[in-house]
């Protein structure tokens, strides 16, 4: 077969055809993809619960509850964990754009008296080896079972109590805003929490 | 006997001859920007060949109709098609793999390494050697990204594929993790590479 010549109609009759296939097939693979996507993404957030929350009972991606706030654009993710009908703690979803690379996401899980359970990170761009040393036991451990009311969330550099990483002050700055603002939405809305089963 | 001599050299090739990387510097944007670990380089490595073979398939399918003056946005569009799916493959099955690599995998499409393949090769050969051409080329890709990630993993993190062998908090070159370790490693691999290759040849 020779090669097709360069004719107007030829060549918009290629690209026409080339676009057409390429759509339809990655509308397919857009289908087909779709179920396991949503499924992974509420695998890692239903993970992330059993992390933080002690031992409950109810299903907090159902009982979750948006909390609008004037801190961020979006409302505020708080899942709030029973066990027995009895409030034993509730995970909050606390943001920061001050990450060295933007967002930071991390879930923190408090007891119903304010005290931290514990904190894993969702998401956040850091840079792998600096930054991403957030995640380690080594850095988190020091933010359980404080009270985030009796412990500054700053870094020692600000005047805080947390140890900052080597070599990512912004991170470790930036994580301890995030956990700030998950406690005080948390505080904030935990009378309506404690109510909400009964 | 001599059609399949032919076989085996192109797919030699690519991995050492004209290993993309270390020989001919193409795609260095991903080979930069991921190899902070053994792991990141791997699966961009991975990405990348599945990418390769599948639009040098193609291209090489479909070249008798491709008018040449639109023959570049016509690669682009099969070229782009794939690394959509393997977005979105990845993010439904490996999602840890897809949030490790982030903005690097869309970014897979204007990496001159599977144009180059596709405009070079693919398009003046046929179906069996542009496979064999895009295997080479592409397990030369993944073995230069792996390398480079694990001696910068290596030197910057103390641990390789994520298995510490220094302590917790020893002191480690967390320059080779940053921007400028890439360029330094990568330099100082090609070198080596290139020594070794001329010297075996």
């Amino acid at each position: 077969m020779s090669k097709k010549k360069d004719t107007f109609i030829n060549m918009v009759v290629s690209l026409f055809a080339i676009t057409i296939v390429a759509g339809f097939s990655l509308g397919y693979v857009n289908d087909v993809t779709a179920g396991p996507k949503a499924k992974a993404k509420l695998e890692k957030k239903v993970n992330a619960l059993k992390l933080v929350l002690p031992t409950f009972d109810n299903n907090p991606v159902i009982d979750i509850k948006l909390i609008k706030s004037d801190k961020v654009k979006d409302s505020v993710e708080v899942y709030p964990a029973f066990l027995n009908n009895e409030f034993v703690g509730a995970a909050v979803v606390g943001t920061t754009y001050k990450g060295f690379s933007g967002l930071i996401k991390i879930m923190v899980g408090f007891k119903p008296n304010g005290v931290i359970q514990n904190i894993v990170v969702l998401e956040q761009k850091e840079t792998p080896g600096l930054g991403t040393k957030m995640k380690d036991e080594i850095f988190l451990r020091q933010f359980r079972n404080i009270n985030p009311s009796k412990f500054n969330l700053k870094v020692k550099k600000d005047g805080g109590e947390v140890d900052a990483l080597t070599g990512a002050t912004i991170t470790a700055r930036a994580f301890g805003e995030a956990a700030q603002m998950a406690f005080d939405e948390f505080m904030k809305n935990r009378d309506l929490l404690i109510e909400s089963k009964n | 006997m001599a059609e399949k001599m032919n076989l085996t050299q192109n797919f030699l090739k690519g991995i050492v001859k004209e290993n993309p990387v270390f020989v001919m510097l193409l795609g260095m944007c991903p080979t930069l920007g991921v190899t902070s670990s053994a792991l990141n380089g791997l699966g961009m490595g991975v990405a990348t060949l599945f990418v390769l073979l599948m639009s040098n398939i193609v291209v090489s399918l479909i070249k008798t109709q491709i008018p040449s003056k639109v023959r570049i946005p016509a690669f682009i569009i099969i070229i782009a098609s794939f690394v959509t799916i393997v977005e979105m493959v990845l993010e439904a099955f490996i999602p840890f793999l897809y949030e490790q690599l982030g903005i690097f995998i869309p970014l897979i499409v204007v990496n001159c390494l599977i144009l180059g393949r596709a405009e070079a090769f693919a398009s003046k050969n046929n179906l069996i050697s542009s496979i064999v051409d895009a295997l080479g080329m592409g397990i030369g890709f993944v073995i230069a990204l792996t390398v480079l990630g694990a001696a910068r993993e290596i030197l910057g993190s103390g641990s390789l594929f994520e298995f510490k062998f220094v302590s917790e908090d020893a002191n480690t070159f967390i320059l080779f993790i940053l921007p400028p370790g890439a360029f330094i490693a990568l330099a100082y691999l090609a070198v080596l590479f290139n020594k070794i290759s001329i010297k075996t040849t």
